[in-house]
């Protein structure tokens, strides 16, 4: 573990410019658990589509755990389906047509041989979802899905997991839920988590260290509690 | 029925290709693409019967190199009948099987492609399943099209008995006939039961896909 944290997690650092907004942000972090935390429009999420390969910078250089996944200047741009980054969406978007089985399953397949390999019992066990592996995704609820969604992402052979708002659309029991998981996840798995919000209460739950996003730019990064504000 | 069932079928994975190309990607005269695709659609008939048989007739451009390479005949052939159909049949394929994947969230393809799957695994796992309805209501509606068709058919392949005869063209043949009405009738009532069947069919899957997005956006 002590070694392992010595690797840089993530070094960032792209130029976007896209139908009037400009996105110029630099920022590297060590911590197993990094949150981008800033208001709507301020570019989180671009900064996590650029990190999983949706969306390609005009300029930059983006690695994970050493791994370059973009960089411009020697023209390397890893695609994303080659990037084992586990992208979790704030409305889950599970597999309609699938089974909550055949969801989970969907990426080992690609996996063979590459990435981080966990025991589909301990995923399963871990987020609390053995009750659900028949069900058919559209029944589950919200906080549900996430789970699922989680779960997804880890086993597909995953490096780091890149979360989108996961808790947006979920009611405040169901998030307090979700936050604990996530930090069990974090912990039994050893996997480096970006996390998105806007929601500082979150953030704080989370800890770990905090990039402060807006208007497309860095403004601030540090541990939690000296970055976000103390107005809750 | 035989030239329907023909056309239907090689249209149909062509009529997929073109939909994905223009619900999922940008270029340059896209807008021109989907009008010359669309032009079966709009244009007489028989202009289009006219236009193939120049470029396919024996010695037209494209006919001329199949009958040489491939010894491919259409014109005046059965074949040729299923190509005219297929044609006349495309836009209407073209146009459900686009709607359906447009209605797809592109994130679900994103979330795939983050899981490991290439841009080919992703059709063919999540992007087809999911317009599936769509594509079989497009796939019914091209068949109904080309079952019915008569203006490209005559003109590019005439109306041969046992070769080129479809059922509108042999309808059209009866009624030209003294004394056959009771034939044209039965027809008629032939090509109204599926052509009913086929359009009721193509709503019952499209009810069905929107049913399936509306759960799963709940």
């Amino acid at each position: 573990m002590s070694d392992e944290a010595r690797v840089t997690m993530i070094e960032f650092d792209a130029l976007l410019k896209r139908n009037g907004f400009a996105l110029d942000a630099q920022f590297t972090s060590d911590d197993s658990l990094l949150a981008l935390f800033g208001p709507s429009g301020s570019g989180k999420s671009t900064v996590l589509h650029l990190i999983a390969g949706l969306v390609r910078p005009d300029k930059g250089r983006i690695s994970v755990g050493g791994r370059i996944l973009v960089d411009t200047a020697q023209g390397i741009f890893v695609p994303k389906h080659k990037r084992r980054v586990g992208l979790v969406f704030q409305d889950a978007q599970l597999f309609p047509h699938m089974s909550v089985e055949q969801n989970l399953h969907f990426g080992s397949r690609f996996a063979q041989g590459g990435g981080r390999q966990i025991p589909f019992e301990a995923v399963v066990d871990t987020l609390q979802i053995a009750h659900l592996l028949a069900r058919r995704t559209p029944a589950l609820s919200g906080g549900e899905k996430q789970r699922v969604a989680l779960g997804r992402a880890l086993l597909a052979g995953s490096e780091i997991l890149l979360l989108d708002e996961p808790l947006a659309s979920l009611d405040d029991a169901r998030k307090a839920e979700i936050v604990g998981l996530i930090a069990r996840v974090r912990d039994e798995f050893a996997i480096p988590i970006v996390y998105v919000s806007h929601a500082a209460s979150e953030v704080r739950k989370l800890a770990g260290c905090v990039v402060l996003l807006d208007g497309g730019r860095v403004i601030a990064q540090g541990p939690s509690d000296k970055i976000l504000p103390d107005n809750r | 029925m035989k030239v329907a069932i023909v056309a239907t079928l090689a249209a149909l994975p062509v009529a997929i290709g073109f939909a994905y190309l223009l619900a999922r990607t940008r270029f340059p005269g896209k807008t021109l693409l989907d009008a010359v695709l669309h032009l079966p659609l709009v244009l007489p008939p028989v202009v289009t019967g006219y236009v193939l048989l120049l470029l396919f007739g024996r010695k037209g451009p494209a006919g001329a190199w199949l009958y040489e390479h491939l010894g491919i005949v259409f014109s005046f052939r059965w074949t040729g009948a299923a190509l005219a159909a297929a044609i006349m049949g495309f836009p209407l394929m073209l146009r459900a099987i686009r709607l359906s994947f447009e209605s797809i969230d592109r994130r679900l393809e994103d979330a795939a492609g983050s899981l490991g799957a290439n841009g080919l695994w992703t059709f063919a796992l999540i992007t087809l399943p999911l317009a599936l309805p769509g594509v079989l209501a497009g796939a019914v509606l091209g068949f109904a099209k080309a079952l019915g068709e008569f203006g490209a058919t005559i003109t590019f392949v005439s109306n041969i008995p046992g070769e080129t005869q479809t059922i509108a063209s042999a309808i059209y043949t009866y009624t030209q006939v003294p004394g056959a009405d009771a034939s044209a009738m039965r027809l008629m009532g032939v090509s109204i039961v599926i052509a009913l069947g086929a359009v009721v069919l193509a709503e019952v899957l499209n009810q069905r896909m929107q049913r399936r997005i509306a759960v799963y956006e709940r």
